[in-house]
């Protein structure tokens, strides 16, 4: 099923399919194929897909935490008020504004297109560093701290692990970043790119949940 | 060895020529001497010293259970206090479950999943290498702080409030904490490393349906491992937390609570039961039919209860918290899953009945190690009936019952298939043939030491001995059969040096193995032992599940991939047609930076919650360096893009 859809994208039909298994000491010549491609067709979209299994389950298992602890108190937050909405609200629509650069990173990516890579990957930089320092004052809002109760100790977790998502991935931009001004570059380098922004979205999509966890449900 | 291909790459004809095959075996090899041996990243450099290392693991573990029998052997004994048994249990327990038994079945697919599949390398060589040495560095922070009287003591799941900063001060906890870090971090690389090896390295033609079960069972494993092992990696992270930076998820004067851990533990911790199990039941599909001469019967039915296991595994593991005080119908819903996990594995004990009924056994010892599984393994089953049902369970719990129980399971389900496993690959991997003399001695006293070990433990639990004791009067009673299990422990460890002996002799005065010394039917064996370092000249194009057995099941092979540089076929998830060629990485000695750069960072937290700051900056450096591209490989590697 598969096989047939990447046909379409117009590979050499000899290579597409295996019919000459058949035959004794048929060799199929590979040289033709592509050294490197996009998607599901590079090792590297398997690898990021297994790290967001792994760390979209370790968010999952902390929202349960989460509920798992309110469960067992009988006030919510515990002793504190509910963080501040300013800060974490004008983050999340900073997030939801990088999905844009990001995109466009993405598909230069797909097009080869070096300065557009540049240029995208720039903004994207830009939007994760802001982003970043923003966080920092999203923690002086939190208006509880991690040592106060149970409650503290939990919205301190989620928000720290969101965080170091968003440290690694802002440092892998901007290593991939100097890297496509300095090189050396071949096609793989922007198959990384493209799933840089896959693994960016990743961390904008995971912060949904969270943000509504930390700063809504103290509220309802 | 890229330079002189820059301007025609050579790339490798079917049949090769022996001038393409050496250039292969330069090109995949990785280079003498200390640094490069620092530096190597060949699945099977570093497979191999993943299984040495996990059997090293093995011994230390098996040494601490002999000093617990020996303890254990006459009530009242003054051999070992209270305080070193404790740690010493918590060793034993938390070494075979973190150290051995999950990252060896790893380790053993590390080596033989690309040979299997028909593939030069594993996916993402270089972190293979880095989940290796995070996972013995890991293991040896332990020992060391054993060594220095800071071992854990509070039991390998180390249940709060018990390992609290309340009742566990000192470091000897935050140790175990952070090996957990260690050991699960490499084991989710690795995880990912082996679901994007199977997805999509396998040689033309292996579609879905036609992947050895072994494999099957490893990509089960690993997908489990993605979902169960972030559980225990938070469950100690927010432990050590409590202890180092004053949280309070586990402190129930401040809003937290203790049974929070046994929840995220146990959700790890079944599941893990099946991490180790099984891999063990894809040695035994390996080892049977070869044995049995004939194809497995049931293949279908094998892996789709496979993966069964896998989803219902999920759904056990509060029969681990019984005896807590949770709600007795949620604790029904537990019972009844814990009764249908049954079904599946009886599916596929029935399937290898089959194949053994209908096919003409070869009575050598890798079958021996996988016949016991069936004796063994079935009594662990029944007992874990008995322990599934609640009003059982809680008569017996925390007593020997347990003790015997989940040794008849993992030693049974696990120990004994990997033995075979053991004997069945050593002659691929080192070329010659273990010993089957010492190999029988080996297996029966195993078999029998098992038994006279773990047997009794059932009668003491059942008579009412708590597990984790260090001593007990002889008033009890349970004298004579603690000292026949310690015979049984005295007889495991004399058939565990044999093995050794045999390993060490068959290294050097063994038969040479041929490629193919029990006329197996997978790939592995249609190349030399040991396999070269590109494992196939020309990869194979397959088409059958046994090629080696079935007429025209190898079908061919490919030509066109370049001999000069590490270039490998990638093929579609499904049917594995050919889609794409890729150049591998080199040999780089920046994942063992990375690992020891990892190591401070993770060493350190345990002293100083700022480690977490600073400790962070070498690791990034250090990965980063890893990450970027020599302009030497580059070149060769564009000399050979082709855009898609």
């Amino acid at each position: 099923m598969s096989a047939r859809r990447e046909d379409e994208k117009g590979r050499p039909a000899a290579l597409g399919a295996v019919a000459a298994a058949g035959r004794p000491e048929a060799a199929i010549d590979v040289r033709d194929l592509p050294s490197f491609d996009f998607s599901h067709r590079s090792l590297m979209w398997w690898g990021t897909a297994g790290l967001m299994a792994i760390e979209g389950t370790v968010f999952a298992l902390a929202i349960v935490m989460y509920f798992y602890l309110r469960s067992h108190s009988d006030t919510w937050p515990m002793s504190t008020p509910p963080p501040g909405l300013l800060w974490g609200t004008l983050n999340t629509a900073i997030l939801a504004i990088s999905a844009w650069p990001n995109q466009l990173a993405k598909r230069a990516a797909e097009r080869l297109d070096r300065r557009g890579v540049q240029i995208w990957l720039t903004i994207c930089l830009a939007l994760g560093v802001l982003f970043l320092i923003v966080r920092a004052f999203e923690f002086t809002a939190l208006n509880v701290r991690w040592d106060s109760d149970a409650y503290g100790s939990i919205v301190w977790m989620l928000l720290a692990l969101h965080t170091t998502h968003l440290v690694t991935d802002t440092w892998d931009t901007a290593v991939l970043d100097v890297l496509f001004f300095t090189g050396p570059l071949e096609g793989k380098r922007y198959v990384d790119v493209n799933e840089n922004a896959i693994y960016w979205d990743f961390v904008v999509l995971s912060w949904l949940p969270i943000y509504a966890v930390i700063y809504l449900a103290p509220r309802v | 060895m890229t330079a002189p291909a820059a301007l025609h790459p050579r790339l490798n004809s079917v049949p090769p020529t022996a001038e393409e095959a050496a250039a292969l075996e330069r090109t995949w090899r990785d280079p003498p001497g200390l640094f490069a041996w620092l530096a190597a990243i060949n699945h099977k450099a570093i497979g191999k010293r993943f299984i040495v290392t996990a059997f090293g693991f093995f011994v230390a573990g098996g040494l601490l259970a002999a000093a617990m029998r020996l303890q254990l052997a006459r009530p009242d004994n003054r051999l070992i206090g209270p305080d070193l048994y404790n740690q010493i249990f918590t060793m034993h327990g938390t070494t075979m479950m973190f150290l051995f038994a999950v990252p060896v079945m790893q380790a053993m697919s590390v080596y033989l999943v690309p040979l299997m599949i028909g593939s030069r390398s594993v996916a993402f060589p270089r972190m293979n290498a880095y989940a290796y040495w995070v996972y013995l560095f890991g293991g040896l922070m332990l020992f060391v702080a054993f060594a220095l009287n800071i071992g854990p003591d509070a039991g390998w799941f180390s249940y709060v409030p018990l390992s609290g900063p309340d009742y566990s001060p000192g470091k000897r906890i935050d140790f175990w904490a952070q090996m957990i870090t260690f050991t699960e971090l490499s084991g989710l690389l690795e995880a990912v490393i082996l679901v994007t090896t199977v997805f999509k390295l396998r040689a033309p033609g292996m579609t879905l349906n036609r992947i050895p079960l072994f494999v099957w069972g490893m990509l089960v494993t690993a997908f489990m491992v993605m979902f169960a092992m972030p559980a225990v990696m938070l469950a100690s992270t927010a432990l050590i937390t409590d202890r180092l930076v004053g949280t309070h998820f586990y402190n129930p004067a401040e809003g937290g609570d203790v049974i929070l851990w046994q929840h995220l533990f146990w959700f790890f911790g079944h599941p893990e039961v099946y991490l180790i199990f099984i891999p063990g039941l894809g040695f035994m599909s390996s080892i049977i039919p070869t044995f049995a001469r004939r194809p497995i019967f049931g293949y279908s039915a094998m892996v789709l209860a496979l993966i069964a296991t896998a989803f219902l595994a999920f759904g056990l593991w509060v029969h681990h918290m019984f005896a807590t005080n949770l709600p007795e119908l949620g604790k029904s819903f537990f019972t009844a899953v814990s009764m249908m996990i049954a079904i599946p594995s009886a599916v596929q004990i029935f399937c290898w009945l089959a194949t053994l009924w209908t096919g003409k056994l070869v009575f050598r010892t890798p079958l021996l190690f996988t016949l016991a599984f069936f004796f063994v393994l079935v009594l662990g089953g029944m007992t874990g009936l008995i322990l599934a049902s609640v009003p059982l369970d809680l008569q017996v719990h925390d007593t020997y019952f347990v003790v015997a129980h989940l040794h008849y399971v993992l030693i049974g389900g696990a120990v004994f298939p990997l033995f075979g496993a053991f004997y069945y690959w050593f002659p691929k991997i080192t070329g010659r043939m273990m010993s089957e003399r010492l190999g029988r001695w080996n297996f029966w006293l195993f078999l029998i030491g098992f038994n006279v070990t773990f047997f009794p433990m059932h009668l003491l639990g059942l008579q009412g001995m708590p597990r984790r004791v260090y001593t007990y009067g002889a008033e009890m009673g349970w004298g004579g059969l603690n000292a026949l299990a310690s015979i049984g422990a005295l007889t495991i460890a004399v058939s565990m040096l044999l093995f050794v002996v045999n390993v060490w002799r068959s290294l050097r005065h063994g038969e040479p193995a041929g490629d193919n010394p029990w006329g197996a039917g997978t790939l592995e064996w249609s190349i030399a032992s040991p396999p070269p370092a590109c494992n196939f000249a020309a990869i194979p194009v397959v088409a059958g599940r046994d090629p080696l057995w079935e007429p025209g099941g190898i079908g061919g092979h490919v030509a066109g991939l370049s001999v000069d540089s590490r270039e490998t076929l990638m093929t579609t998830v499904l049917d594995a047609e050919p889609e794409t060629r890729e150049s591998f990485p080199e040999p780089n000695i920046w994942p063992f930076a990375g690992a020891v750069a990892t190591s401070v960072f993770f060493i350190g937290s345990i002293f100083t919650p700022w480690a977490v700051v600073w400790g962070s900056v070498p690791v990034g450096i250090a990965l980063t360096v890893w990450f970027w591209p020599r302009k030497r490989e580059n070149r060769a590697h564009l000399v050979l893009e082709h855009a898609p």
